[in-house]
């Protein structure tokens, strides 16, 4: 699929939005990612190829979603189309197709939900706009429901929290279970799986790159900042996104935990087997597979005895690990039953488990543990891109909006130039990058490039005001799509990086020793 | 005994019944279904006081709409702030006696008024469906119909009170009547009628409409949990199942 052949949209002066544009039917329907084949299918436990009785498959498999989640019950009965959400999406914003609005993404699966699970629609159909599922229903499914990634921005803003990121992931599962998955979040999920890691990494070439890594930041800093693995009896366990270990400049940030670590005097390690804070099976909106992603990372934490587990700059590897981890295996607190128990009598509760590595670093920035040097960022004017997940679907700290507050603080306390972006950009209302949610692929790019206009409209405003050069992020998926996106625009691609990579240039090492 | 009142009273029990039941049995649903994950939109509350409060200022308040587009929180708002104030006042008309505070004449007053913001609402919304092209997009037949039928029932009923009076005591005698399983004549009165008709309409389709969002918004996971899923581990049955 060629990348150029789409324009990129214009961004205007002297405003941080973009007027809303007017319904473009259809513009996005022919855009779809690579379907997945059957090797890829099979990893995961679906079928290879689209099933032969493929429709009664999916209406049974959306009535056992319908038994086993309240949420998607409720938010496809409860939406009056009040039409509150139908600005709100970045994917509408940038492509103006109408079923990029959340509420028109939610109706392609109600509309079949109406016709099999309700009276109405099934004795009423086009009254109430129910609909036969066909393969053209399928074909729609498949190219919106992939172009939704699943930000939640929508349910801020519905007056009932309708998330349409729930309904996308039951739509996903659903179009899974009858053979018709996405290549590249399902081969990604087969990988880790196999390997531990979204890159297939294997623990040998994880171990050469750290040591390349340790001779690296001794030549910058001569001081010898270790990055262990596999260390049986540290006290933390460092989960993170294996961007983290290869892309730029996401390694930076790893370089920046890294550093916290030894300044603080701090054991940690991070495991082979689980190298992986990424979690696709919340993409496909899988249950099973997200557990078994997510059961590595007990299994390192029990077998490495540790005492704390700490995950990096990964947006969505935050919503799983904070919001879901103690659902799934246990790595948190207020277990009753034996599978919870065996792991968090382990762990050290004087310490929120697991800790997103932000809690750690501003806790020991207030305990004077760390040393910063603002003035080494002194060539950087910093503004804060809040990531989807940890915005909307997590917290840090001990108060609701601790995820806002804490990183700010820390680059604060890091740098001298900090700039918010408009008001109504960021914090829950922020806008996704635009790759989030198995939308980071090539075949893509034009859902890409045009999800990412209404950051890049806000970051414009702040760049030409207040002559911002660096956009601190904690994800690196929006890592990743800003380096990819940013020159569409513009922009220099290296204008975006971590809030550890701010950390690492400031922090004063051997200071505490 | 006139064919109309036997009519009208077979309507309401009907229309009662399935109501009554309709909801009872998606409630029933919606709080048998488990929530096997934690999904509050945050920030969210961290406390059970705090999610009571949230519930509060998005069910009364509409906060959420409030935040996201004037225009339809206005309307909206107007519509139902405007209807729950009229529907306090026709509590008078199933009871005997009537309570104090019914009776006042300000709630009296009030609630004739409140008509005119219910349907200035109502107009405001439908005006929506038809001049922003995103909410045309998304309109059925069905979403036209419902506010064709809510405006109905109000333009009948103002009608009654502010144009031509209908015999308020006989409609009291035959509801009062009905509630005690007597069937009283119910005045002929062709507004009346209609009021009446479109009101049993409207609560034989609102458990299997839209309409189902008035319950779904307490059941709604992202506004109903409490922020606090590292500090208690929360398991679904069926999720349990898997670590066996
Ligand atoms: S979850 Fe995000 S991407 Fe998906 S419809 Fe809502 S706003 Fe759009
Ligand atoms: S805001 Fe909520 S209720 Fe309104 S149209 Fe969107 S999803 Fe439906």
């Amino acid at each position: 699929m060629a990348a150029s052949t789409f324009e990129t949209p214009k961004l205007l002066n002297d405003t941080a939005t973009l007027p809303i544009p007017p319904i473009k039917p259809g513009a996005m329907q022919g855009v779809q990612s690579f379907i997945a084949g059957d090797k890829i299918q099979e990893q995961l436990g679906y079928p290879g190829e689209l099933l032969p009785n493929w429709k009664e498959r999916a209406i049974e498999r959306m009535g056992e979603l319908l038994q086993k989640y309240r949420g998607l019950q409720v938010f496809l009965d409860a939406c009056v189309h009040c039409g509150a959400c139908t600005d709100k999406c970045h994917y509408y914003l940038g492509t103006a197709d109408p079923n990029n609005m959340p509420v028109a993404r939610q109706e392609l699966l109600r509309k079949v939900y109406r016709r099999y699970f309700t009276f109405a629609g099934k004795y009423f159909p086009k009254l109430v706009g129910a609909i036969d599922l066909t393969e053209e229903v399928l074909d729609q499914w498949y190219s919106y429901f992939y172009q939704c990634s699943e930000c939640r921005r929508c349910s801020v803003y519905c007056p009932y929290g309708i998330d349409t990121a729930e309904i996308t992931m039951a739509a996903r599962e659903i179009m899974d279970s009858v053979g018709r998955g996405q290549k590249y979040s399902n081969e990604i999920l087969g990988k880790l799986h196999r390997i531990g890691n979204n890159l297939g990494l294997p623990g040998p070439a994880l171990e050469d790159t750290l040591a390349g890594l340790e001779e690296d930041i001794l030549a910058d800093t001569g001081v010898p900042v270790r990055l262990p693995i596999d260390q049986k009896g540290a006290e933390v366990l460092l989960v993170t996104p294996s961007a983290d270990f290869f892309s730029e400049p996401h390694v930076e940030s790893l370089i920046g935990y890294a550093k916290v670590f030894h300044a603080a005097g701090i054991s940690w390690t991070l495991s082979s087997t689980a190298s992986e804070a990424g979690n696709f099976g919340l993409f496909i909106g899988s249950y099973e597979n997200m557990r078994k992603a997510a059961l590595r990372i007990r299994e390192a934490a029990l077998e490495l005895g540790v005492k704390r587990v700490v995950v990096g700059e990964c947006g969505h590897a935050w919503r799983v690990a904070y919001s879901f981890w103690n659902t799934l295996t246990g790595v948190g607190a207020g277990a009753e039953d034996p599978f919870g128990k065996m792991l968090q009598q382990q762990l050290d509760h004087r310490y929120k488990q697991p800790s997103h590595i932000c809690e750690v670093t501003w806790d020991l920035i207030q305990k004077g543990a760390i040393k910063l040097d603002k003035s080494a960022n002194d060539h950087r004017i910093v503004t804060f891109h809040d990531s989807c997940n940890v915005a909307r679907a997590s917290r840090m700290g001990d108060i609701p909006g601790g995820q806002f507050i804490i990183p700010r603080e820390i680059i604060k306390a890091c740098c001298n130039h900090f700039y918010d972006m408009a008001p109504e950009t960021i914090y829950e209302g922020t806008y996704c990058c635009g790759g989030g949610g198995g939308l980071l692929t090539d075949d893509l790019m034009e859902v890409r490039v045009k999800g990412a206009l209404p950051r890049m409209q806000a970051l414009k405003q702040v760049v030409d005001e207040k002559k911002v050069n660096f956009m601190a992020t904690i994800c690196a998926i929006c890592k990743a799509q800003f380096t990819k996106v940013l020159p569409y625009y513009g922009f220099p691609m290296s204008m975006v990086g971590g809030v550890h990579q701010l950390v690492s240039t400031a922090i004063q090492l051997g200071t505490n020793e | 005994m006139t064919t109309t009142t036997v009519f009208f009273a077979a309507l309401f029990y009907v229309a009662t019944a399935i109501l009554v039941l309709g909801l009872a049995r998606k409630i029933y649903q919606y709080a048998s279904t488990p929530a096997p994950l934690k999904i509050p939109t945050t920030p969210a509350p961290t406390t059970k006081t705090g999610v009571v409060l949230r519930m509060a200022r998005e069910v009364i308040l509409f906060e959420s709409l409030f935040k996201s587009n004037k225009w339809i929180w206005l309307f909206g708002w107007l519509f139902h702030v405007g209807l729950a104030v009229v529907l306090f006042r026709h509590l008078r008309y199933f009871q005997y006696p009537v309570w104090d505070i019914v009776s006042l004449e300000l709630v009296q007053a009030a609630g004739k008024y409140a008509s005119f913001a219910m349907v200035a609402g109502l107009i405001g919304l439908w005006a929506r469906r038809f001049l922003v092209d995103r909410v045309r997009y998304i309109t059925t037949l069905s979403d036209h119909l419902i506010l064709l039928l809510l405006i109905g029932i109000g333009i009948t009923g103002m009608s009654m009170t502010f144009v031509s009076h209908t015999d308020i005591v006989g409609l009291k005698a035959f509801m009062l009547g009905l509630m005690r399983f007597e069937i009283n004549p119910l005045p002929e009165d062709p507004l009346l009628m209609a009021h009446l008709a479109l009101v049993a309409t409207l609560m034989i389709v609102f458990p299997i409409s839209k309409l189902l969002h008035a319950p779904g918004v307490f059941f709604s996971p992202t506004r109903n949990q409490v922020d606090d899923p590292r500090e208690h581990r929360h398991l679904a049955p069926w999720a349990a199942e898997l670590e066996k």
